[in-house]
């Protein structure tokens, strides 16, 4: 990049350089100062996006005084590995954990499947009522999530569910939009492949499960990466639908962390430390899709 | 009407289609219908019934009470309805900051980082996007660090020698204390004496709190990466064509931007600010993990304050009417987005100057693609530079056509 830079334009300008500059109403210096300007800003902007999580990883090694009186500096004075200590090996944490990766994988496998079942008979199936529950859909779609909250609570209350994996799992496999997203993907590939297996004998189900599915990769990746994420990253649904220690998840065991549970002072290298930790499986998700995520929306125009 | 006759046509190897849909189907029929629609209808109830959390709520003596919860809750006078207007108060300032902010910041990061000719785009990208794929919970965790009284940004803030207030512990309204600048304490008595919803006037333009106000930082930090991606998208879909014509008949980049980009982008923006809009008015997870609706209340949303009010207080029905309530502000302002944002039918005056624009592109497209030869270059792949300087024919067309 440099080499580009300097040879399209060399500074200070030469007597000569300056001839042809007047010929050329000095474009290119703008241009490059342009462009200086775009990647101070870009850096800039980079740093401020970054700089809190790595701010984060490193508190999370210090300790809690240096955490309190040098809360900037990326190398702790004293490496301290306290916070991960308490957090294995005194506390709920690995509980906290292996209930949300419980949860995470039922749901996403269960997403899948029935979102790609419900998307793939609304796209393709001929049937009565299809456009009554595609409608809706739409319309259930719309319904925020936070009003949710106290009518989710009643539900699982009542059928009695409440507090068990059942109640943490299952309301969570709700997706419209991922219906959604399977509907429109099935919508676009040729249906002439399902219609060959057909002529040969084939069910439906055979048909879905062997054929339909497979060519369906691109968007069940996507259906796995947002109901990993969301499901991951879900608060509220675990609020309203257990108390039992046992079953606290990691959102709400850190929040509850947060809010001062199980320690004096302020503990930010803890509290931290236990926020890194249930970042990373979304961050491994994160960086091995990352093409995907990043090229999902510019795949139409791919060469 | 072809359907019926293909339908039966087929119905060799179409036979049984009917009952697999419905089977196909069905799982997620039943399960929205058990967790979306009939937990609605539920509460729907609780919000017009007294239930006080025990038992079912439709035992024998849960009695239904009419509007008993919404009036106590829009016009009660008590605390409840001084709760609720607050935490209007405070989620109306978190949506007008938040909105528009996250909208304008995710724009101008996919306009950065869209450029062809940019280096390390992958990079930029991947950093904007980051914050978005954490979870609330963790995000939060940090940001009470960040923005403790000995935290990093109060920190920062010292080198230049301003010292921080101590965010999430300070109440004050940030409008209240920039009046305070000029010595402006105490509102005029027309603002103090009227009240709507349990709070004054004077209060309602306090401001979003110095809590609240790092709340909206964060809304900010998590959410635009993910707005940025749409915008992107968007972008990458324009055909660079008709940027090139109105290069080539002398608008600057700015006039461009402004004048041809972005009224292409308006699906994209209406996208933007309806999510942004629905989103923001259902403030939980931050408030639930953070604050708790403190300092002095000013962090309380009507999410929380619903949560709260049923789980905490059982004063469920208030809770549900809070939920209902909220639902019907957001549609409410969704709607209210869509009738501002519609197409409208442009005056002919208006219209003369985007119609020459118009004109001069479609003219342009065939000398534009002349000029540059290949067309619009090659949008998507990742070899930034690709050896060329694809800047330079962008002035010197500029140059060439005046």
């Amino acid at each position: 990049m440099t080499a580009t830079v300097s040879t399209k334009t060399p500074t200070p300008p030469s007597p000569s350089r300056r001839l042809r500059s007047l010929s050329r109403p000095q474009l290119p210096t703008r241009a490059v100062a342009g462009r200086s300007l775009m990647y101070a800003i870009l850096t800039v902007l980079a740093i401020i996006y970054i700089a809190p999580f790595l701010v984060q990883v490193a508190t999370s090694f210090k300790t809690d005084v240096e955490a309190a009186s040098n809360p900037i500096s990326l190398i702790p004075q004293t490496w301290s590995t306290a916070a991960y200590e308490k957090l294995f090996l005194n506390s709920d944490f690995p509980v906290w954990f292996k209930n949300s990766a419980i949860v995470t994988i039922f749901v996403t496998l269960g997403r899948v499947f029935f979102n790609s079942l419900a998307g793939y008979a609304l796209a393709r199936l001929q049937f009565r009522g299809r456009t009554v529950i595609f409608a809706g859909l739409i319309a259930v779609m719309s319904v925020p999530g936070v009003v949710l909250l106290i009518p989710k609570f009643l539900v699982i209350n009542q059928i009695g569910i409440y507090d068990t994996y059942v109640g943490m799992i299952v309301p969570l496999l709700t997706d419209a939009a991922g219906v959604f997203i399977m509907k429109n993907f099935f919508e676009s590939i040729p249906a002439s492949v399902e219609e060959q297996a057909r002529i040969d004998g084939a069910g439906t189900f055979r048909v879905f499960w062997s054929i339909v599915l497979p060519m369906a990769r691109p968007a069940l990746i996507t259906i796995v990466i947002l109901s990993f994420q969301g499901s991951w990253n879900e608060l509220s649904h675990f609020i309203v639908a257990t108390q039992s220690p046992e079953l606290t998840t990691l959102t709400k065991g850190v929040a509850s962390l947060a809010s001062g549970e199980l320690s004096q002072g302020t503990q930010y290298p803890l509290k931290l430390a236990a926020a890194a930790i249930m970042t990373i499986p979304v961050a491994v998700m994160f960086f091995i899709f990352q093409k995907r995520i990043m090229n999902t929306t510019d795949g139409a125009v791919k060469e | 009407m072809s359907k019926p006759a293909r339908t039966s046509r087929r119905s060799g190897i179409r036979g049984g289609e009917a009952a697999s849909g419905w089977l196909f189907t069905a799982p997620m029929i039943i399960l929205l219908g058990m967790f979306l629609v009939i937990p609605v209808l539920m509460a729907l109830w609780v919000s017009f019934s007294d239930w006080g959390g025990r038992g079912s709520p439709f035992g024998g003596n849960v009695k239904f009470v009419g509007f008993d919860n919404y009036s106590t809750l829009l016009s009660g006078g008590g605390l409840a309805e001084q709760d609720f207007g607050t935490a209007l108060r405070n989620n109306a300032w978190y949506v007008v900051l938040v909105v528009p902010i996250q909208t304008a910041l995710s724009l101008l990061l996919a306009v950065l980082v869209n450029r062809q000719i940019l280096r390390g785009r992958g990079f930029f990208r991947t950093s904007f996007y980051f914050p978005s794929v954490t979870s609330s919970v963790a995000i939060t965790v940090l940001w009470l660090f960040l923005f403790s009284s000995t935290g990093a940004v109060n920190k920062l803030l010292s080198f230049i020698g301003i010292t921080g207030p101590n965010w999430f512990n300070d109440p004050s309204g940030i409008l209240h204390n920039f009046l305070q600048l000029f010595g402006v304490t105490q509102g005029p008595a027309a603002l103090t004496d009227g009240s709507f919803l349990g709070v004054s006037w004077w209060d309602w333009l306090a401001g979003p709190s110095v809590a609240m106000t790092a709340f909206i930082l964060m809304a900010v930090f998590t959410t635009s990466g993910t707005f940025m991606l749409l915008f992107i998208a968007a972008l990458q879909n324009l055909s660079g064509e008709v940027t090139e014509a109105a290069m080539m008949d002398g608008a600057n980049g700015w006039q461009r931007f402004w004048k041809v980009t972005l009224p292409q982008l308006r699906p994209t923006l209406f996208t933007v600010l309806t999510l942004g809009l629905i989103g923001s008015w259902q403030v939980f997870d931050q408030i639930y993990t953070g604050t708790k609706g403190a300092p002095g209340k000013t962090t309380l949303t009507p999410a929380f304050l619903s949560y709260q009010s049923a789980f905490n207080n059982q004063e469920w029905g208030q809770g549900a009417a809070i939920a209902f309530i909220l639902f019907v502000i957001i549609v409410f302002f969704t709607l209210f987005q869509r009738w501002v944002l519609r197409e409208r039918s442009v005056s002919n005056r208006r219209m003369r100057p985007y119609l020459s624009v118009a004109n001069g592109a479609t003219a342009n497209v065939v000398a534009a693609s002349a000029l540059t030869g290949a067309g619009s270059g090659s949008p998507g792949t990742d070899s930034p530079g690709s050896g060329s300087d694809p800047d330079s024919h962008a002035p010197d067309t500029t140059g060439g056509t005046r």
